[in-house]
């Protein structure tokens, strides 16, 4: 029989007889060998050696008799034959064997698959001819045979052989076969190849999508999948997912704008999901948290997942643990793009979507999340908080109510992750009201700064329940001074006096102590909105809290520290000499007796470099003119010095006479400036 | 020529979400030799982020730093300069330069560079030279009012220091600079 395809070809080729004919002789004697194998690549054999002899338009072969019709005719004539040889090798044989015999066809496959490439390639086949002819022809033989390896093999290949532009044109019929096919087929990721496929092609130039919209694509690929999940009730949840993120692909790619079509994809997917109860498998997972990306990465733009209404339902049946997972992608999203958040309601939906970060869901109850990924999880959602804004006060004060109620719900290890950064953006639009014209923030508003203020209040109280008290006293010395600024004198009080009760019940540790002193003494000293009475007490009570610091250097250095709460340049109501001379007095006392101790206990004096700090304290009041400061206090704390450091119980202390000789040559420096500088240090003799 | 990066008070993650794109896309690794932080980064991330720009990192401790193992301040050598760094939150009043020039003596350094106030910085002061860096992410501050992000880049050189500051005005980085030469024990300035 090769011998006589041989012939047959090299026949055609001398033209003696019109090639059709010849070509319908030989595929008609090959059923001579009915044998699967032989036929099968006798078959073959025959299809290479005519291919460049077939009649197609433009060949040498063609004539008036004979045409590019009677070309296909022959193609698919030995394809058929092809096929139902193949397809009888799966019944040969004893049961047993089955599974060699079914590596032996898919090792065959390629001859069959090899008639639809012939035809591809066949110049003659427009797509009329491929519509009328040769897709119904193939189609029938594949839904014929009822085998399960030619039918998706053959399946598979029609789509990748045959130009995309006839596949768009041809949808119907070609989704139609789909559900005729065996139910074993593995569908949908034949489907799903169909629509990569068809997505890359609307990718590939913007001309072509007006055809897609012509034939309805979207339409048709839908109600075939929807089909097909119909007639394959058992399909896997995979299998499912992927053939809805295919179509998302698909649909993104050609119909952007359609918000309608994306929701409705997840919609479908939502109504097949239901009564699954939550994915169990890895693989689904993941592949659900690829499907709900997918538009995060096209859109670039949180606001639209926001408006697809069955976005947070496809995530109820997520796992808590792929619930964070997903959470944390929309966050990057969001913080890639530097997309502000703008109003309430959306916020809102955000917060229901990110929930699995925000609080414990149920079922979690011990999270095995390590400390490190809890960090990094909830320093994420902090910095989203940063990304909420409204340029408008109303709208912001909504949003900032909005994150707080969430945020609240959250529990003592959030706490102090999440109520920063809304502290921080509240106080922002504190400060942005107050660059607000008066007349303005006089109509009946809800943001005004003491509503916020309020606010404020309740949320740095929950940071109670964890404990952090050194965050919860800082945030209330930041109210404090934003109350300051406008103006609320009661409102910066009530914020010291927390402050206050946090540092005396809760602050314990001694260099946590030192901080905080030195923080409440510096917001204390910018004030300007108390009135005398109630700036004594608060300075009183630092004064206080300074000299019981455990440490004796602490104490001094606080305490000295204070003298800037009785002198402050650009209010004239607080200028109160005496009382400085007082606090640098008790400073010094205190250095003398940390002086003693040092002596008594160590054997050796200590460092006299709290005494020249303090002298370095003294000129700094002497030159702001305190009149009690005198020249001669300034003199005989010089001289003490010198004498501690020539002393003989002196301890070399380098850092110490770098210190005091920078003093000196300062104390130079202004004698040299002249003027009104230089006359006061000219009395001081170093 | 010594490059050294004077930044601080980010306050990542609670005042800022990250640093301005357009700063990230100049502070690129392998160009600087030194960084110098005033602190409140406040979180691991940043530390690490900084630590690859340059391994020869030091950082003092703001008062909202994750990490309290952070010193208070901090002195180092760079060429024929003394550097002091602390945070700034210690010196009360805060922001005041008469304050700030008594740490300067206290740590006999050439160049004190604090942050605290979010506000960008530099001028002679007797002996020495003061230097804020400012807030790199214009990070809220009670003290300061619009802050706009911005950082230092010193250029130290033999006896002659020029600090470069780059702020963030309206989306656009705006570049400044100093110059400061050591003479003996005094330093002299001009401004450009």
């Amino acid at each position: 029989m090769y011998l006589l395809c041989t012939v047959g070809s090299v026949y055609i080729k001398s033209k003696e007889a019109p090639a059709k004919d010849i070509l319908k002789d030989l595929v008609e004697m090959c059923r001579g060998i009915q044998h699967p194998l032989r036929g099968l690549f006798l078959r073959s054999y025959l299809s290479q050696v005519s291919r460049d002899k077939l009649p197609d338009l433009g060949s040498e072969y063609e004539g008036d008799a004979e045409t590019v019709s009677d070309a296909v005719e022959f193609v698919l004539q030995n394809f058929t034959e092809m096929n139902k040889l193949w397809v009888r090798m799966q019944h040969q044989g004893p049961a047993r064997e089955k599974e060699k015999r079914e590596k032996e066809r898919s090792e065959l496959r390629d001859l069959v698959g090899k008639n639809l490439h012939v035809l591809s390639q066949i110049e003659g086949v427009d797509l009329d001819m491929y519509r009328e002819t040769v897709l119904t022809r193939v189609l029938e033989q594949v839904v014929n045979c009822k085998d399960e390896i030619a039918q998706c093999y053959l399946m598979d290949c029609i789509i990748q052989v045959f130009p995309d532009e006839y596949h768009l044109q041809t949808l119907e019929t070609l989704l139609g076969a789909f559900p005729q096919l065996q139910p074993s087929v593995d569908i949908k990721t034949v489907l799903s190849r169909l629509m990569d496929r068809l997505s890359n092609y609307a990718a590939s130039s913007a001309e072509v999508l007006p055809e897609f919209f012509q034939v309805e694509a979207f339409a048709k690929l839908s109600n075939a999948i929807g089909k097909v999940i119909e007639a394959q009730d058992d399909m896997p949840v995979i299998g499912v997912v992927t053939l809805y993120s295919s179509l998302l692909t698909f649909t993104l790619q050609v119909h952007p704008d359609r918000l309608d079509f994306v929701d409705q994809i997840l919609g479908a997917c939502v109504t097949k999901l239901s009564g699954k109860g939550k994915l169990e498998d890895s693989k689904s997972r993941k592949q659900v948290v690829a499907l709900l990306s997918a538009p995060l990465q096209k859109y670039n733009d949180i606001d639209i997942a926001l408006k697809l209404s069955n976005y947070p339902h496809v995530m109820e049946y997520l796992d808590n643990g792929t619930k964070k997972e997903m959470a944390s992608v929309i966050i990057q999203s969001i913080m890639k793009n530097k997309t502000l958040i703008s109003n309430s309601e959306k916020v809102e939906a955000l917060f229901e979507l990110i929930k699995g970060l925000i609080k414990d869901l149920e079922g979690n109850l011990q999270s095995e999340l390590d400390e490190e990924d809890f960090h990094e999880e909830q320093n994420s959602v902090a910095r989203l908080i940063q990304m909420l804004h409204n340029d408008d006060p109303e709208e912001m004060l909504k949003i900032i109510c909005t994150v707080k109620k969430h945020i609240l719900a959250g529990g003592p290890k959030r706490l102090p992750f999440t109520v920063p950064p809304l502290i921080f953006n509240a106080l922002k639009l504190i400060r942005r009201l107050q660059n607000r014209d008066e007349n303005v923030a006089e109509e009946d508003t809800a943001a005004t700064p003491k509503k916020i203020f309020q606010i404020l209040n309740q949320i740095i109280e929950a940071l109670s329940s964890v404990p952090v008290p050194e965050v919860a006293m800082r945030l209330y010395l930041q109210c404090a001074e934003a109350a300051d600024d406008s103006d609320l004198e009661p409102v910066a009080y009530e914020f010291f006096t927390q402050a206050y009760l946090l540092y005396e019940e809760e602050i314990s540790d001694s260099k946590a102590q030192v901080t905080a002193i030195h923080l409440i003494i510096g917001t204390l000293q910018r004030m300007h909105v108390f009135g005398v009475e109630n700036r004594d007490t608060l300075t009183h009570k630092a004064t206080g809290y300074s000299a019981k610091l455990l440490k004796k250097p602490d104490q001094c250095r606080a305490v000295y520290a204070c003298s800037h709460l009785f002198w402050v340049d650009d209010q004239d109501s607080i200028k109160d000499g005496e009382r400085v001379l007082l606090c640098l007095k008790r400073a010094l006392r205190i250095a003398n007796a940390a002086q003693q101790m040092a002596n008594a206990t160590r054997g050796s004096g200590g460092s006299v470099a709290l005494f020249i700090e303090i002298l370095n304290k003294y000129l700094y009041f002497f030159e702001k003119g305190v009149t009690q400061i005198t020249v001669a206090s300034v003199q005989s704390l010089i001289e003490l010095i010198t004498n501690e450091m020539q002393g003989e119980n002196a301890t070399p202390d380098p850092t110490a006479d770098a210190f005091f000789a920078s003093t000196l040559r300062f104390i130079q420096f202004q004698k040299d400036k002249g003027g009104a500088v230089g006359e006061k240090y000219e009395a001081i003799k170093v | 020529m010594v490059l050294v990066l004077a930044i601080g008070d980010l306050h990542v993650p609670y005042r800022a979400p990250d640093l301005p794109a357009k700063f990230k896309s100049m502070l690129v690794p392998g160009k600087i030799q030194h960084i110098i932080c005033t602190g409140n980064l406040c979180i691991k991330e940043v530390h690490d982020y900084l630590k690859n720009l340059c391994p020869s990192l030091h950082i003092t401790r703001g008062e909202y730093d994750e990490d309290a193992q952070y010193p208070e301040t901090k002195t180092l050598t760079i060429g024929q300069f003394k550097l002091g760094l602390c945070h700034g939150h210690q010196v009360v009043p805060w922001g005041d330069l008469d304050s700030l020039a008594m740490l300067q003596r206290q740590l006999d350094v050439d160049i004190l560079v604090t942050g605290h106030t979010h506000q960008f910085k530099a001028y002679k002061h007797e002996a020495g030279v003061v230097i804020n860096p400012g807030s790199a992410t214009g990070a809220y501050s009670s003290i300061t009012y619009d802050v706009n992000p911005s950082f230092v880049l010193m250029d130290i050189d033999g006896l002659r220091v020029v600090v470069y500051v780059y702020e963030l005005i309206d989306g656009e980085v705006k570049v400044d600079k100093i110059d400061f030469k050591k003479t003996g024990t005094a330093t002299s300035h001009s401004a450009h």
